[in-house]
């Protein structure tokens, strides 16, 4: 099987300051890898070259066999992004919101397609209030509504549990590791909730100064550095 | 990679959205250019009919107010639609999208011309009704130099982009400052040669200067100066040219130094 997306020695700098050195992944469809480390470790400056936010120094991204930096409005077509910590518009409704997002990704259907999507995300009632209504919780679903919008192949998720209720933790744990399974859908995410992690990834890159001290699948890094859970390979790696 | 009509209209949808919601966005957008043409307008008027009762000055002012307002909705609509965008941190959602740079500024163009299509007119139906002051009676011409301060507009907003994004936010203020430095120099309100000799040195190289002298002679002596649009669109093209050079260079360096995700924290 080929990989969906190819990371390749990415190297980044600001100055003289390094944030990424050599970073190379690759990520297979129903893969769920976690990018793993301290503050400042460059987990966010990894996802940001990898939606062509910010550039790299030098490094080379495949998605889907195609180079990214040649063919960034094609691919973005089929790869999504959520953060907690991006916000969309707040003076629109979160329908008027949705609907722009439709059109940036020229969604057939949209009106299905957003009433399906915010009753999956348990949405439903808030489709006529204003975003600035929406507590933190509400506001990550419908970043996650919107990241479903174009069925993507390929989802990058900053820290998507954060600030959520631990019932819709558990819930959208579970909901993105049905839909990693259910529609191929590979997930590249970071998250400080080891525990919620460690439930659904099968991958984990470990990164400490821009520098991977890990990289593989979980089953193989517990037995490569004889522990049983992420946490004790976040300690004994990390710190 | 083909444009698609689709994200440029999911752009200008955006804003439509944000000025259906916002009762200040539409005073911005109807108040002042009413204040400023029912204020100047009765000033001229008073001036005229006490002071210098054989001079055009009504026409004169009420033309030069409406191109003058045209060309700040539509550097203002560029400049401020994409405040709007790092105001509400959305400027990062919509870069990982499959939107690229020229159907957003494609998108904020035809928006900017809206703004400017209504404030103008309004400014056109106050001034017919208050004043008898018709413009769309001073000939096709008139199009011509509108299409030329609009082009000028969104060399200034692009300009005013490229500050933002380079500097940070600290230079949103340009948004509304920068093409109020032109002012003195465009000779909206007088003609060129009343400027001392160094800043009608400096005017030779403002295409709107060109502008509205051609305008006072279309509206005083009912003459058009091709040789003065032309001399206007010439250096207007350089001007667009420029601007937009500068703003990809900005945006390809805020991407490069990771400003792009901090704007707007």
């Amino acid at each position: 099987m080929k990989p969906i997306l190819k990371v390749e020695n990415v190297y980044k700098n600001f100055g003289s300051k390094i944030v990424l050195k050599n970073v190379s992944f690759e990520l297979y469809p129903s893969d769920i890898l976690g990018i793993i480390g301290p503050n400042g470790a460059g987990k966010s400056t990894l996802l940001y070259i990898l939606l062509n936010i910010i550039t790299p120094t030098s490094g080379k991204i495949f998605y889907f066999g195609k180079d990214f930096f040649k063919n960034r409005s094609e691919i973005l077509k089929k790869v999504s992004f959520a953060s907690q910590y991006v916000s969309l518009p707040y003076s629109l409704t979160v329908e008027e919101n949705l609907k722009v997002f439709a059109n940036l990704y020229e969604i057939k259907k949209a009106d299905k397609k957003i009433t399906e999507l915010l009753d999956l995300f348990r949405l439903k009632d808030k489709k006529k209030v204003l975003t600035r209504a929406l507590s933190s919780g509400e506001m990550m679903r419908l970043n996650l509504v919107r990241a479903f919008l174009n069925d993507p192949l390929i989802l990058l998720l900053d820290e998507p549990t954060a600030g959520l209720d631990p019932e819709y933790v558990k819930y959208i744990s579970e909901l993105l590791k049905y839909l990693s399974k259910d529609k191929q859908l590979a997930i590249i995410l970071t998250s400080h909730q080891l525990g919620e992690l460690e439930k659904i990834i099968n991958k984990a890159l470990l990164i400490k100064n821009g520098i991977t001290l890990a990289y593989g699948t979980l089953t193989e890094l517990f037995k490569k550095f004889k522990v049983n859970s992420l946490e004790e390979l976040y300690f004994k790696i990390l710190t | 990679m083909k444009l698609s009509f689709k994200r440029i209209w999911g752009i200008i949808l955006r804003h439509l959205y944000l000025l259906k919601h916002s009762f200040s966005r539409w005073i911005d957008l109807l108040y002042w250019p009413t204040v400023d043409l029912l204020l100047w307008g009765f000033i001229t008027i008073y001036l005229q009919k006490d002071f210098y009762p054989e001079g055009k000055w009504v026409f004169q002012f009420i033309g030069a107010l409406i191109f003058w307002n045209i060309l700040i909705r539509a550097q203002q609509g560029l400049a401020v639609g994409f405040l709007e965008d790092i105001w509400a941190r959305n400027l990062l959602h919509l870069f990982v999208s499959p939107l690229t740079i020229t159907e957003y500024l494609l998108g904020l163009f035809i928006f900017s011309l809206f703004k400017a299509f209504i404030a103008s007119l309004l400014m056109a139906i106050i001034a017919t009704f208050a004043f008898n002051f018709k413009i769309w009676l001073q000939g096709i011409d008139i199009f011509l130099m509108v299409f030329n301060l609009i082009f000028f507009a969104w060399s200034i907003g692009l300009l005013t982009m490229a500050f933002i994004l380079f500097f940070g936010q600290e230079a949103e203020i340009l948004a509304w400052a920068l093409a109020l430095f032109f002012l003195p120099f465009s000779a909206v309100f007088y003609p060129v040669d009343v400027l001392p000799k160094f800043f009608q040195y400096i005017a030779q190289f403002v295409p709107t200067s060109y502008i509205f002298e051609t305008m006072r002679k279309v509206l005083l002596e009912g003459e058009v100066s091709y040789v003065l649009i032309l001399k206007a669109y010439f250096l207007t093209i350089i001007y667009f040219f420029i601007s937009v050079v500068i703003f990809i260079l900005s945006f390809n360096f805020a991407k490069k130094t990771g400003k792009f995700t901090k704007i707007g924290e």
